[in-house]
């Protein structure tokens, strides 16, 4: 293809996805629109796979057996939509387990929220309250992104993830409502986890220099402030409800903007622990590590049992 | 298969009830076919999503291709007369 | 009708809780995405039956406990799991032995339980039933392939059949509650139940081409709350809340 008939197809194609029609795996598709597809979709799947350890860390310890068996499917259901993600970016012609290399040799990113540690139960409640309300603001956005197999994929994952946050919420309010010891639990947990969390949504929108194009074609469809400010203004009255305080002595109502108005979020913090420097960075990655090395051998087994299974139906079929 | 450890990918499909055919939802990685339905049942059914399982492996499965030459996104609807709209049946008959 | 004794129930109970606690800990950490979302479906399914058995061993005891009292306030000498269960989960393949060697005992002994003579236990073995015909296939499939994989995945798995064997007679030796169980009708004959355990162990590890160990000296004493090292363990970890804040709500 000449470069003009690449410009017209592209043309068309930025056309084609702003009248809001979706792209599906075969179809003509700007190498640009594909590798920030690859990378935005992996890094997703990273991020589920890696969010199941500071989670996994309690079930164990769970306090009673409803709140064990509830957090287990939870970490389970993770599991689950880091699969759905790497298959749809299998879609596009990605291989998984070269991207799971990636992510074990610290080249590609997850979400670093999860480089945070758990050291109480009442992480369980902040992570499922906050971190995951955080993710499905971002994620009821992704239904509607413009590829066909992620935004499948996001519907699937959105259905599943609406029991997890009010597993979360559920935690903090038993715990709210519990003895002081429970509720300054809950309390100790916003604190460390309300900050983190609205670094999620990414820097700020001047910051952001990818945003723009991937606004164009689709992939995403709000700014990083926009969804921000909407888990904010839906988190307050959530934290206010159960008699725990935000932790950010500038949050206030403006009747004029009709939003919360909040303090300077910490952006040296989020830099440096993307850097690799939170508590846990480490030992994210050396568990993901060790998992992968030591199931080495089982998925060769598999693979060596299926290989010598087929050559013995090929052998049994030739002397019948 | 890149690697001996590399599991082959499995296109899914699940019937969610009688009456209504299998649909595809997802992949998954499997070293053979019972690995791939067991799989199937614990990742895409576990919210009784399903009463039947297809699995195939992925490379079994011939695809058209979009012409490259064809201009990309024209949509075929000019063959009107396969849809009940294109013929006219006076009112009166009712719905038909 | 009959009715059960209670610390028959507990051992049902200890048996489930103590085994999804441990299959628990693989959550996060399995060997590919897969398998870490089926192993965690068991380790569910074992955890969710034994909340039922915990709820009935309560009723049965009448003194206001709850299943999480039961699972989370009793030290080790009053858990009655067998020893198999608290075997530690080494490699995922020294887990899958345990599971195949635990499952097929489950099912035999569940699909007994259907019809107990007590109801409740019977009703709980129904729903249960198809859960652990599923957790049986899934071990045996497993052991299979990796007893017949690779030449390393061979040794490894011979190697947990070797280590787990003396574990398993324990199940099928009865005591004098067992018994007393099976004289009302409520539980089954053991020495029958490990008859067709034999049976489907041999033919499983004949096709995953794994040699059954000679050895027929087995350790006891897990029905009866005499344990060895590890269980103390698992119950630091699972009782941990309870202990540091007792008497509160979660």
């Amino acid at each position: 293809m000449s470069k003009e008939e690449i410009m017209n197809l592209e043309e068309r194609f930025n056309r084609y996805v702003a009248e809001e029609n979706k792209v599906e795996p075969k179809d003509w598709m700007p190498e640009k629109y594909r590798k920030t597809l690859i990378r935005q979709i992996s890094q997703h799947a990273h991020s589920e796979v890696v969010g199941m350890l500071p989670e996994a860390n309690w079930i164990t310890r769970a306090p009673s057996l409803r709140r064990k068996v509830a957090l287990l499917a939870k970490v389970q259901d993770e599991a689950g939509h880091g699969l759905y993600l790497y298959s749809a970016a299998e879609t596009l012609g990605a291989d998984r387990q070269q991207l799971i290399e990636d992510l074990l040799s610290g080249k590609a990113k997850y979400s670093s929220i999860f480089n945070y540690p758990t050291p109480t139960w009442a992480d369980m409640g902040a992570i499922g309250w906050l971190v995951d309300g955080a993710a499905i603001a971002n994620q009821v956005m992704l239904c509607r992104t413009s590829y066909g197999p992620y935004a499948r994929a996001m519907v699937r994952i959105c259905k599943e993830e609406s029991f997890h946050q009010r597993q979360g919420y559920e935690i903090m309010m038993a715990l709210a409502a519990g003895t002081p010891t429970q509720k300054k639990m809950a309390q100790d947990a916003l604190n460390r986890w309300w900050w983190p969390s609205l670094m999620m949504f990414g820097p700020t929108d001047d910051n952001s220099p990818n945003s723009a194009q991937s606004m164009k074609w689709r992939i995403k469809r709000k700014s990083n402030d926009e969804l921000r400010q909407e888990f904010i203004d839906k988190t307050v009255p959530q934290a206010e409800f159960i008699g725990l305080t935000i932790p950010d002595p500038d949050l206030k109502w403006n009747d004029e903007s009709g939003h919360y108005d909040f303090g300077e979020i910490n952006w040296d913090e989020f830099y440096n622990v993307i850097k690799g420097n939170g508590k846990c960075n480490k030992q994210r990655l050396d568990a993901r590590n060790k998992a992968h090395d030591e199931g080495k051998w089982i998925r060769e087994a598999a693979n060596a049992y299926a290989e010598k299974q087929a050559k013995r139906r090929e052998q049994s079929s030739s002397v019948a | 298969m890149t690697s001996k450890d590399n599991w082959k990918i499995w296109e899914v499909f699940v019937r969610s009830k009688n009456g209504i055919s299998h649909k595809h939802v997802g992949s998954l990685h499997a070293p053979d076919a019972e690995i791939a339905l067991k799989n199937a049942r614990d990742v895409y059914t576990r919210r009784s999503e399903g009463i039947s399982i297809w699995v195939v492996p992925s490379d079994s499965i011939t695809a058209s291709r979009p012409d490259d030459k064809e201009p990309l996104f024209t949509p075929s609807d000019d063959k009107v007369y396969r849809h009940p709209t294109f013929y006219e049946i006076p009112d009166e008959i009712g719905h038909m | 009708m009959a009715e059960a004794n209670e610390k028959y129930v507990l051992r049902l109970a200890d048996n489930a809780l103590i085994l999804g606690q441990q299959l628990g800990e693989w959550c996060g950490h399995g060997p590919v995405l897969e398998q870490d979302i089926a192993l965690t479906n068991v380790a569910l399914d074992l955890i969710g039956q034994s909340r039922m058995l915990y709820q009935y061993a309560a009723e049965l005891c009448g003194d206001g406990s709850t299943e999480d009292d039961l699972a989370m306030k009793r030290d080790v000498f009053d858990f009655y799991n067998v020893l198999l269960v608290e075997q530690p989960n080494g490699d995922w393949g020294n887990t899958i032995v345990r599971q195949f060697f635990y499952d097929t005992y489950n099912y035999f002994l569940y699909d007994f339980l259907c019809n107990s003579t007590d109801n409740r236990i019977a009703e709980i073995a129904r729903k249960s039933i198809k859960e652990i015909a599923y957790h049986a296939q899934f071990s045996a499939e497993w052991v299979i392939r990796l007893g017949d994989g690779t030449e390393e995945s061979h040794q490894r798995v011979q190697a947990s059949v070797n280590d787990l064997w003396n574990y398993t007679g324990e199940m099928f030796t009865p005591d004098q509650l067992d018994k007393d169980m099976y004289e009302l009708g409520i539980a089954p004959d053991l020495q029958e139940i490990g008859k067709a355990w034999r049976k489907k162990i041999d033919e499983i590890l004949d096709i995953a081409s794994l040699k059954k160990p000679d050895n027929e000296f087995f350790h006891t004493g897990g029905k009866v709350g005499e344990h060895g090292e590890t269980l103390g363990f698992i119950l630091a970890e699972l009782q941990f809340m309870q202990r540091a804040y007792p008497e509160m709500k979660w």
